[in-house]
């Protein structure tokens, strides 16, 4: 008989090694998948995971690594921080857009000036607060009301893209457009463009915030009170009681940083490799990164490698659907069932499988 | 704009159709929950049940075996959800949320030859007479038989929760599992079937979405819905009759906007089609006074 046994302390090794083993999996069942509808498995595998990275047109698709890891890291940190208390935000997608819509509005505000080091510092300001003020709204509503902060955060997805079309087919669309919606093209104006810091890496300003996140993720929440607090909430609530932690505040600490940083990788998008805002602006980064936040263990060095890695599936994804003919939405399934068996092989962390009978004491 | 073209008689029956895919979700997940366990992945048990009970249907041009299709593959992906929660003890909020986005993936991916196409759609029962009354027969006696089917279940829901020894058992395990384990009673079991149940629930709402209430396949069709079922639960309070309040009251906003829209009003197109998330919102800051099952979303390990 095969039993659960609970580890009296989590195990540091599986810890590490869950994530290992549960892209091992995925590669195997995704193997699996891709051969059911007709490709070679090795093959589409090979596309996903070895050809951006070393494969023929490897100089092309290495660059879009950081530009697709980058939100993805940006937000998937802010949503650890409230993850590791228990703070479900899962709006982050309605947050990016809000970033987007308020940071391109104050950009567009400026047009036609190119006063960059003025604009631009304003724009992430605006980006930032965007975010930070949609998150609020759940954050706000539970602390006063009780409300459930995954469901409001998660309605409020479907306003923002409401509102996203609003502004595309209305207040921000370009008066130079032809009619067509969409706001003014805010890359390729001086004033208003998010520039790669390294010509050719990929790297624009979003991604080099995302990093500088990553580290001052990392410090808050292992040498900071406010860290320390996160993770005593999470771990026991009424201990954290006892140390003293004001719930409310650390609920609206955690909505609002995570808000807060979505809406300025909204921004980075908008004002880089989007381009523009436009109806189909939003492409599910915001759920992605819940995605990577559990994959990198909710601990923000963990996320930056599980954020490459989610962006290898994203541009390894491109390739095998423009060579292979593989759909976009096995990828899509593919990072779905990423994040499932590394929930199921977590068990490992935190119990041991014991095979025979219990003793009767 | 015109308000006289909207005809109330007509309104009301058709916000039956727009509750009904919610009200089956929502029916669902009460059980689910009031068993103890908290399963965020509607949305994406909804999806999948849309996109089979669509497949079915196409395949072998039966509506109502497109409902079974639906409830199958609801049912089938929340086994999933049971095993990764129940026995390998993952986090429940994160493994529903891998359910939802797992669920969009596949439902995209089922669906790829699908879209477009038509599906046999039910068509409304007739009653003869009853059926050509003024006012109550379009409402209550011209409906499809899954509106009908919906509201026998919700009846027997609470039937069986109220008064049948099994319901108590249900009850047990969600209020407090470690006392219904001593009791004997086979905690996880109990909650394997009352997710599938769920998931069944789920499938057979995004099924009467996909076959009768749009009646076409396109991806992420659900939009939304089974998250709104969700919510709806809480403001039921747990309770399933009044889950039937929130869910029509949810399709009137969703039903009435639509019919603004028609009809020419002046408020941005956008406005009214946030109104139904709006609503829901503002439902939950206004109940969320209900006291939730008392082991809700913990974790059963028989540690003895």
């Amino acid at each position: 008989m095969i039993r659960l046994e609970k580890r009296p302390q989590p195990s540091g090794i599986w810890n590490a090694a869950a994530p290992v083993l549960a892209v091992l999996l995925t590669m195997v069942f995704g193997g699996l998948l891709f051969a059911a509808l007709g490709n070679d498995p090795v093959e589409a595998i090979r596309t996903i995971f070895w050809d951006p990275l070393f494969g023929q047109f490897a100089s092309f698709s290495r660059p879009q690594l950081l530009v697709k890891g980058g939100p993805l890291i940006l937000i998937a940190v802010g949503l650890a921080l409230g993850f590791r208390a228990g703070i479900w935000n899962i709006g982050a997608e309605g947050q990016y857009i809000l970033g987007a819509i308020c940071g391109a509005a104050v950009g567009l505000a400026f047009y036609p000036s190119e006063a960059w080091w003025l604009i631009y510092p304003l724009m992430i300001v605006a980006g930032a607060l965007g975010g930070f003020l949609w998150a609020m709204i759940p954050g706000l509503l539970k602390v006063r009301f009780g409300t459930n902060e995954i469901l409001v955060s998660l309605m409020l997805v479907y306003v923002a893209e409401q509102l996203l079309a609003s502004m595309a087919l209305g207040a921000l669309r370009n008066p130079e457009g032809m009619g067509f919606p969409g706001s003014r093209n805010l890359a390729q104006h001086a004033g208003t463009a998010n520039p790669e810091v390294i010509a050719g890496t990929g790297m624009h300003l979003g991604v080099a915030t995302a990093f500088i996140v990553v580290i001052l993720g990392y410090i808050l929440l292992s040498r900071h009170l406010l860290g320390f607090h996160i993770r005593l909430t999470g771990e026991s609530p009424r201990a954290a009681a006892f140390a003293g932690v004001n719930p409310g505040r650390l609920i609206l600490i955690c909505l609002g940083v995570s808000g807060a940083l979505a809406g300025m990788a909204g921004l980075f998008e908008v004002t880089g490799p989007a381009a523009q805002i436009s109806i189909d602006f939003n492409v599910g980064y915001g759920f992605t990164a819940i995605i990577v936040a559990f994959l990198g263990r909710l601990n923000p060095i963990g996320i930056l490698l599980a954020g490459l890695l989610m962006a290898l599936t994203y541009v390894g994804g491109e390739v095998a659907s423009l060579m292979l003919g593989l759909p976009a939405a096995a990828i899509q399934l593919f990072q779905g069932m990423l994040l499932f068996f590394l929930l199921a092989v977590d068990v490992l962390t935190n119990y041991r499988i014991r095979i025979g009978r219990r003793e009767v004491v | 704009m015109d308000l006289s073209a909207i005809n109330p008689v007509v309104l009301v029956a058709s916000l039956m159709v727009a509750a009904t895919p919610i009200l089956l979700a929502a029916v669902g997940e009460l059980v689910v929950e009031r068993a103890g366990v908290l399963n965020l992945g509607v949305e994406g048990m909804m999806i999948t049940g849309a996109v089979c009970g669509f497949i079915v249907a196409v395949t072998t041009g039966s509506p109502l075996l497109g409902f079974v299709g639906a409830a199958l593959g609801g049912a089938l992906l929340s086994v999933l959800f049971g095993v990764l929660t129940q026995f390998l003890l993952s986090n429940q909020v994160a493994t529903g949320l891998a359910l939802t986005l797992f669920g969009l993936g596949l439902s995209a991916l089922l669906g790829q030859g699908y879209v477009g196409v038509k599906s046999p759609t039910l068509s409304p029962v007739d009653l003869g007479p009853l059926s050509d009354l003024p006012v109550v027969g379009p409402i209550l006696f011209a409906q499809d038989i899954i509106v009908y089917a919906s509201l026998l279940l919700v009846a027997g829901v609470w039937a069986f929760l109220k008064f049948s020894r099994f319901g108590l058992i249900l009850r047990a395990v969600g209020e407090n599992h470690d006392a219904a384990h001593a009791l004997g009673y086979h905690v996880i079991r109990v909650r394997m079937l009352a997710i599938m149940f769920g998931g069944a629930c789920a499938g057979l709402g995004g099924g009467y979405l996909s076959l009768v209430r749009v009646p076409q396949w396109t991806e992420g069709m659900t939009a939304g819905a089974g998250w709104i079922a969700l919510a709806i639960v809480v403001f039921a309070s747990w309770r399933p009759w009044r889950l039937v309040l929130g869910a029509y009251l949810f399709g009137g906003v969703a039903v009435l906007q639509l019919n603004l829209q028609a009809a020419g009003i002046k408020v941005p197109v956008e406005i009214l089609s946030m109104s139904p998330y709006l609503a829901t919102i503002l439902v939950l800051v206004i109940i969320s006074v209900g006291r939730a099952p008392g082991s809700l979303g913990k974790p059963f390990h028989a540690s003895g």
